[in-house]
């Protein structure tokens, strides 16, 4: 061992390597801002060429006459995520009160690593399991319709895959209520449901809530669950049984091939997903704060 | 584990099965709660079922009677995965080579030097959520711009792990955090009582005891990396073959399966296949990922 005897030497060591922590931890800092640089460096200039205002109430995309309007996409991805909310919350809010409260800890052991594999199976294994188990269903189930791609195949595809993250988060929300929220229903004369639903669910409400908004931020930025389910048509979708296109996947189909202004308005197209991301997580950060 | 209340409550007042049905008779808010609760928690576990049973019914199958899909070479008359498999586990171990250090050192900072209510380590707490919310097809964007086109790079290996490396660091620095925050202060105490500076305390003490953590934070972000499609097409692209090295392009096994399934061509069933082949590989590399993570969580928890 080499014991540096120089107190100097030794205080210059530490602030070096202190120095290269802090670097390191700018990593992130640095990230996003290179993110947001090149993204809007890219994307921008074409959104004021083609006309910021044309190009998101433009509800006609058609890159072959340079006709760009991403209206279409904007649309599809909030019905698209509207849906998947719609389906994916209550379902993963009620899971999770079953799972904090309700569960036999033996079931709970089993039901805790199932909910962790779904967080885990990559999102093309959704996909392909909405290509081609959901989309023939739905086919089958409403024959009069073209294909079973639709908005409400990507919004069921979505609301499964959104699923653990509401259900982990909502359920370490529950968790954290103190007890005696509880203890104190129950001595009121409240059932166990009661107690658990009408005191400790909306003491636990900040935390849902964060939930919802991080599955709404998974919804909207998920491409290759919904590239295959959703249908793709760029068309303002008029019932949940037509084809859409969100913005993930306008960006995911044709930037293989896209060049020039083509290109440059797929980046805006990210630009604006990028914007309804950042939106999300500022509603997310100042919720966190408020609690 | 909260679940436990249940047990206690019943073992301190016992209530017969039958007391307890004739209880919901009486109220039946309190019933159809509980059932809600328990057709959630039904559907949930139907949608896992229908998933699993959906890919293993096809995938497994497949799997056993074409060993061709493992042959070492990508034809388009066996549709390989082997390449795919290999160029995994290159990226696995690139984008850790490249984010772990950072990541690690990144939460050393947060937790061993930073002071409480430091404006920096606001913004880093920030940013790192924000990292963690932008969706892969952004960082797909950016690492097309940065590194495919500005660096010249082209579509290749190394582009594609710079791009995950960015992706991952929020898992890294979260989970390496954390298990700085859970190592007691005492054993650092201790050491700068004997004398050793702040240096030897973080390389000697804190970090070997905290090796368990970010083991376990390392190895979720193989499953993400594994899993990880988006990102990729447009940065490390999705060549066949088997790579040359670091510059050119290749599959990982998520992007081999997107193109098989994206594939306009012919023998449609055959590339479903291969496509549900890969989806069952996927699938047990993401168990088995979970399954390590708990294993070395819980030898964790054990230790303190």
């Amino acid at each position: 061992m080499n014991v540096t005897k120089n107190p100097k030497i030794a205080a210059l060591k530490e602030s070096a390597v202190k120095a290269m922590f802090a670097t390191a931890a700018c990593a992130s800092i640095l990230a996003v801002f290179f993110i947001c640089l090149f993204i809007f460096w890219r994307g921008l200039p074409a959104m004021f060429e083609i006309g910021v205002w044309d190009f998101v109430s433009g509800d006609v995309w058609r890159p072959t006459r340079a006709i760009f309007g991403i209206l279409p996409m904007i649309v599809g991805s909030l019905y698209v995520t509207a849906g998947a909310i719609v389906i994916g919350v209550p379902i993963g809010v009620l899971t999770a009160v079953f799972m904090a409260r309700f569960c036999p800890a033996k079931l709970y052991l089993i039901l805790k690593p199932i909910v962790e594999l779904m967080a885990g199976i990559p999102s093309v294994v959704y996909g392909l399991v909405g290509v081609q188990f959901l989309v023939p269903l739905l086919h089958q189930i409403f024959p009069q319709e073209a294909s079973g791609a639709s908005v409400l195949a990507a919004s069921i595809v979505l609301g499964i895959m959104i699923l653990p993250t509401v259900i982990n988060v909502s359920e370490a929300a529950l968790r954290a209520v103190p007890n005696h929220y509880y203890e104190g229903a129950l001595a009121l004369g409240a059932t166990h449901e009661r107690a658990v639903f009408f005191t400790q669910l909306p003491a636990a409400k900040s935390g849902v809530l964060a939930s919802v908004i991080l599955g709404v931020g998974r919804a909207i930025g998920e491409t290759m669950a919904v590239i295959w389910v959703a249908g793709n048509a760029p068309v303002i979708p008029g019932r949940i049984l037509d084809s859409a296109r969100t913005l993930t996947a306008n960006v995911a189909l044709e930037m293989g091939y896209a060049e020039g202004l083509h290109q440059s308005s797929l980046f805006a197209t990210a630009v604006v997903l990028f914007v309804f991301i950042l939106i999300i997580n500022l509603c997310f950060t100042m919720l966190k704060r408020k609690s | 584990m909260e679940g436990t209340i249940i047990t206690k409550k019943e073992s301190i007042n016992r209530v017969s099965l039958s007391q307890r049905l004739k209880g919901y008779t009486r109220r039946p808010l309190s019933a159809v709660l509980l059932l809600a609760t328990l057709v959630a928690a039904t559907i949930t576990l139907g949608a896992v079922f229908v998933l699993l049973s959906n890919i293993f019914t096809r995938g497994i199958p497949v799997i056993f009677s074409t060993p061709e899909l493992f042959a070492w070479e990508f034809h388009s008359s066996n549709l390989s995965m082997m390449p795919a498999i290999i160029t995994t586990l290159i990226m696995i171990v690139l984008t850790l080579i490249i984010a772990a250090p950072v990541g690690i050192a990144s939460a050393v900072y947060l937790v061993e030097y930073a002071k409480k209510g430091n404006k920096l380590v606001k913004i880093i707490r920030l940013t790192t959520e924000t990292l963690a919310g932008i969706p892969s097809i952004v960082f797909g964007l950016f690492g097309f711009i940065v590194f495919v086109n500005m660096m010249s790079l082209g579509y290749s290996i190394i582009g594609g792990a710079f791009t995950l490396s960015i992706m991952i660091l929020p898992i890294i620095v979260r989970t390496t955090e954390e298990a700085l925050i859970a190592f007691p202060d005492l054993y650092r105490e201790g050491s700068y009582g004997l004398g050793a500076g702040k240096i030897r305390t973080i390389f000697r003490i804190v970090l070997p005891g905290a090796v368990p953590g970010i083991l376990a934070g390392v190895i979720l972000s193989i499953g993400r990396i594994s899993g990880e499609t988006a990102a990729l097409i447009f940065t490390a692209g999705s060549s066949t073959g088997l790579p040359d090295g670091l510059t050119s392009s290749a599959r990982t096994l998520s992007v081999h399966l997107f193109a098989l399934v994206s594939n306009p061509q012919a023998p449609l069933d055959m590339f479903f296949d291969a496509a549900y082949a890969t989806a069952t590989v996927l699938v047990f590399t993401v168990v088995g990922v979970n399954m390590l993570s708990n294993y070395i969580a819980k030898k964790f928890n054990v230790k303190n």
